[in-house]
């Protein structure tokens, strides 16, 4: 037993491409490759990366929404699944301790349910009330704690706004009482004024429930408000891992520290005076991925050795994790 | 600064407007709108679509005659009237001129009669009611078949799809009128055996031809009906509202029953409505061709096959079941493009 | 309006503009009374949440208000053209010639069946009377200058072998294919990762600079407008509630709406955590808007007039307005205050 809530170990995920030819040389879109981190109880751990690199597939496959391609899944000391050991539990029980937020309140809500009907449904699935009366009442309570009111619950998902929405995506998520919520870019699809409401929310919740949070998202500015600590993904690899305030101020990968300069900042004398460091080139294809480091097709630092070995993730000052071979060259 | 707003000096303010709004003032000005459900909302678009509506009209019209007027009409389908042969509308026979001129009060032949002296208004009438019949049949079939077909496809994927969706696309090539002469031949003496068992007797009064016509429909026709299902369910279990129901620990069944379906009913309704008009013109197009139901027993299209013959003495014993036949394939199709675009304004396009 | 001038040396004038979509369930006033001036070369920000009204905005002025919305009021002028009564055609002889449009999603608005030079080179051939390899060798400079590494062989290609950020390079080329005196960018670079973004931004300063066209960029995030715009207006169910200098907006927000939302955005830099000040309340319901400031219910610092009328404008300096009554407010006091000392003296 160690003190994290939810530990990963070489977690990858694969996926078959579709029409992809038979048999031996099939394709397969390299979406998680060799993640492995630990998320302590209580704690928010940000997630960010640009749109392929793995993020939304790992706060899936560590639901186990996609069944891991390999690797490890260890929560509160349960082992859920173990590809050596051959270990795939029923997920069932835990689906009431592990919740997950999605990033489009459109799509996630089902529009042919009233809202009292789609937070009601974790509570119908885990028969969690024993009367009518008591499962009403439930979902009004977490109706409520979401700011929302029993007025809302026998609307359909269409009649509210993008933020209402969200809310009752949460309450969902809320009605198991779980301990640990994936929160899938459940800011992205919102207004900007709407945003910092949700943000709080998360946090106030956090504080309410005890909760702990994966927080995936691709704006780094709202990762840093609202995680402990810090995740940098680049197609399917982690390449730094830090706490939030020491990864964004002190970044040492060449591509988090790319990233941090290309957030527009909403200041103009800061932004005139800021110099941007723009990487060249797109993000490969994760169906064919760059050998070695995955970044060393638009990385200014990039040699022959980051072709030919994967830099190892490795801890270099304490607490702060950074897979890159150029590091002196880089600071 | 004031130069500026020449406005702003003209209106004299109430100290009192200044005073902060309080919160209830505040809420009351946000209204929401009044709950509309989807079959509610739905409903209301249809109603809404003057055309649709009309066609609704004249679908519910048709069936009133099809099937309550005739149980009270006072001729019947198959009586034949001595010395009524081929009388043209509102004529009555030399015997029945007799029976009024006695003082009796009879029912004019509306339509007149056929070559064999029978009414043919109830003719008409028992005609649309087996075309409806045969149209609402098989596509309850057709829905049925189709949906579950697709259905299990679509949520089992991966070869037992590629497997099933390859039988579908064999089934699509099989040439329909060809395989419903072969199969009314093909059945005509099983069935008339099987007719001839006690409890089997509606089977000879329906005519095996029209028995073959639904075997095919069961046989053929749902491939369309299964490959909408299919895509439909495929594009819905990629839905993230499924996910969250597969990440709150829903089974299969529970995500089919309560997500999958309910998303689909509306797509459902819309693809069988617009079966049913062409069935019938499958339907119409056999009998016409003699492949249709068994006499005595009239359809649409028989009708319309019998009054060929004397198309230039009794054009009207053409034209009324043909128009007949237009109406309802029009209505029903023109009701079906209504309630799509009421209930799946995604389909359109 | 008072400081407004007779002569056309503005590129857009835009005068007490009313659109509304006409709905079956009723009319959605889309515009509500937008006006606002835009001079040659300029970098104009428009922002605003999701239905405000910014998209309708610059669409209108390209005569590309999409069915069932219409023109019910204001003047519209561009470049000399009076956009209130011009016909289709006319329309297209500007469009993709003196002013262009960027749109946030690069793949849509390709045409997926043309490959990359055709349809570069049907716009040049459109609006110019070159014939087709003084079109090619053109399309060629043009991705060129929008940073596009081996022009002759991305002329062949169709749109769904380059990547998001190289489909916005194309579409940026073919905006600026005439040399357009006003580029419309509709949210640019929602589509594309951060990095992209980054890319496409400074790549769209650079040929500002070079061609000295005028910029409307439609946006959402108060960052870009940060760091390209000279002029901002922010847009809240549809009207214009505040429009600024970019430092004035920024520094001196006079407007609760545009407070709040510069409140609510995370900073990066903030080395402790401080909780972000949202605004509360959802958008406005754009078919039941209220009677007064649309803003009201959500506004902290509500007062009773704020529910029944629409404030009146207030200027602060020559370029910088707001529609608050709190502004309006704050200047009956000072009058007053003004009025009572020189009634004491």
């Amino acid at each position: 037993m160690s003190d994290y809530l939810l530990e990963v170990e070489h977690l990858q995920k694969h996926f078959p491409i579709k029409g992809g030819g038979f048999g031996k040389n099939k394709k397969v879109v390299q979406a998680l490759d060799d993640l492995t981190f630990g998320i302590k109880k209580g704690e928010t751990l940000g997630m960010v990366g640009e749109s392929g690199c793995g993020k939304t597939t790992a706060g899936r496959t560590i639901l186990r929404l996609h069944e891991p391609t390999d690797g490890k899944i260890i929560y509160d000391g349960d082992v859920l699944f173990d590809k050596e050991k051959k270990i795939a539990v029923n997920m069932l029980p835990y689906r009431k301790k592990m919740q997950i937020v999605f990033q489009d309140p459109y799509a996630s809500l089902d529009p042919r349910m009233t809202v009292g009907d789609i937070v009601g449904e974790p509570i119908d699935i885990h028969k969690l009330c024993s009367s009518k009366q008591e499962r009403y009442d439930k979902i009004i309570g977490l109706l409520e704690k979401v700011g929302l009111n029993s007025e809302h619950a026998n609307r359909y998902p269409h009649e509210f706004s993008g933020g209402q929405r969200q809310r009752v995506g949460i309450a969902r998520a809320l009605a198991v009482d779980p301990e640990f919520i994936v929160c899938d870019e459940p800011i992205s699809a919102l207004d900007v004024s709407i945003q910092a409401q949700v943000i709080n929310m998360f946090e106030d919740l956090q504080d309410q429930m005890g909760l702990t949070y994966l927080f995936i998202a691709h704006d780094l500015s709202v990762v840093k408000h609202i995680s402990d600590r810090i995740v940098v993904m680049y197609l399917g690899r982690m390449v730094e891992l830090a706490d939030s305030y020491e990864l964004t101020m002190h970044s040492m990968h060449p591509y988090t520290r790319s990233l941090v300069s290309a957030i527009p900042i909403a200041d103009p004398v800061t932004a005139r005076k800021s110099k941007r460091i723009i990487l060249e080139g797109d993000v490969p294809s994760p169906i064919d991925p760059p050998s070695g480091c995955r970044f060393r097709t638009r990385c200014p630092y990039a040699d022959e050795r980051c072709a030919a070995e994967v830099p190892e993730f490795k801890e270099v000052t304490s607490g702060h994790y950074v897979a890159c071979h150029h590091l002196d060259r880089v600071k | 600064m004031t130069k500026k707003n020449p406005l702003s000096l003209q209106l004299k303010f109430d100290p009192e407007d200044f005073l902060p709004a309080t919160n209830e003032e505040k809420e009351s000005l946000v209204v929401m709108r009044e709950s509309v459900g989807f079959w509610r909302d739905g409903a209301r678009r249809l109603r809404k679509n003057k055309v649709a509506m009309a066609c609704l009209f004249v679908i519910i019209i048709i069936m009133i005659f099809a099937f309550i007027v005739p149980s009270f009409y006072p001729y019947s389908y198959s009586e034949q009237i001595q010395g009524a042969n081929n009388m043209k509308p509102f004529e009555f026979s030399a015997e029945e001129q007799a029976r009024i001129a006695a003082g009796e009060k009879l029912f004019p032949h509306i339509f007149g009669t056929d070559k064999m002296g029978r009414d043919y208004a109830i003719r008409v009438m028992m005609g649309s009611r087996i075309s409806l019949l045969v149209g609402m049949v098989a596509a309850v079939i057709i829905l049925v078949i189709g949906s579950v077909y697709g259905s299990i496809a679509a949520f089992a994927g991966g070869w037992v799809d590629l497997i099933m969706m390859r039988i579908v696309d064999i089934i699509y090539t099989i040439p329909d009128i060809l395989l419903i002469v072969l199969l009314s031949f093909a059945l005509k003496s099983p069935l008339k055996t099987l007719a001839s068992i006690k409890g089997f007797h509606w089977l000879s009064v329906m005519g095996e031809n029209l028995v073959s016509i639904f075997v095919v429909f069961a046989l053929l026709y749902w491939v369309g009906m299964a490959r909408m299902v299919r895509s439909q369910i495929l594009q819905l279990k990629e839905s993230e509202y499924v996910t969250a129901a597969r990440a709150l620990g829903a089974s299969g069944g529970r995500i089919i029953r309560k997500h999958l379906l309910t998303n689909c009913i509306g797509t459902l309704i819309v693809i069988t409505t617009l079966q049913i008009p062409s069935s019938i013109f499958t339907e119409s197009f056999l009998s016409f061709l003699g492949l249709g139901v068994a006499v005595p027993m009239p359809s649409l299209g028989s009708l319309a096959s019998e009054a060929i013959n004397g198309i230039n003495t009794f054009p009207h014993l053409l034209f009324i079941p043909s128009i007949v036949i237009s109406l309802i394939i029009l209505s029903f199709n023109l009701l079906g493009d209504g309630l799509r675009d009421a209930f799946d304004p995604k389909l359109k396009n | 309006m008072s400081q407004a001038t007779t002569d056309n040396k503005y590129l857009v004038d835009i005068e007490h503009e009313r659109l509304s979509f006409f709905t079956p369930v009723g009319e959605v006033k889309a515009l509500n009374d937008v006006s606002f001036k835009m001079k040659e070369g300029e970098v104009l920000g428009i922002v605003g949440e999701s239905g405000s009204g910014k998209s309708v905005t610059a669409y209108s002025l390209m005569g590309l208000t999409a069915y069932p919305g219409r023109l019910i009021g204001g003047t519209l002028e561009f470049n000399g053209h009076h956009i209130n009564d011009m016909t289709e055609a006319e329309f297209r002889a500007i469009r993709g010639n003196e002013i262009s449009i960027i749109f946030q999603d690069p793949m849509t608005s390709l045409n997926p069946v043309y490959t990359v030079g055709n349809q570069i080179e049907e716009v040049i051939r459109l609006h110019t009377d070159k014939n087709k390899e003084e079109a090619r060798a053109r399309a060629i400079e043009l991705l060129t200058l929008v940073g596009i590494n081996e022009p002759e062989k991305r002329l062949k290609q169709y749109p769904h072998e380059l990547s998001g950020g190289m489909r916005q390079r194309v579409m940026i080329a073919i905006a600026l294919a005439c040399e357009p005196k006003l580029l419309i960018a509709d949210e640019p670079t929602t589509a594309l990762d951060v990095t992209i973004q980054a890319q496409i931004l400074e790549l769209m300063m650079e040929l500002r600079e070079k061609l000295g066209m005028a910029i409307i960029m439609i946006t959402h995030d108060l960052g870009i407008v940060a760091s390209m715009c000279e002029k901002i207006a922010v847009m809240y169910a549809g009207r214009i509630v505040e429009y600024g200098t970019t430092d004035d907006i920024f520094y001196n927000p006079k407007h609760e709406y545009t407070k709040g939302l510069i409140k609510s955005i995370p900073r990066l830099d903030a080395k402790d955590h401080e909780r972000l000040v949202p605004i509360e309340g959802t958008p406005v319901d754009m078919l039941n808007p209220p009677a007064g400031c649309p803003f009201a219910p959500r506004c902290d610092n509500c007062m009773k007039i704020c529910l029944r009328e629409m404030p009146p404008v207030t200027y602060f300096g020559d370029v910088h307005y707001t529609q608050c009554w709190l502004n309006q407010k704050a200047e009956a006091e000072a009058a007053a205050k003004a009025g009572k000392e020189a009634a004491d003296e």
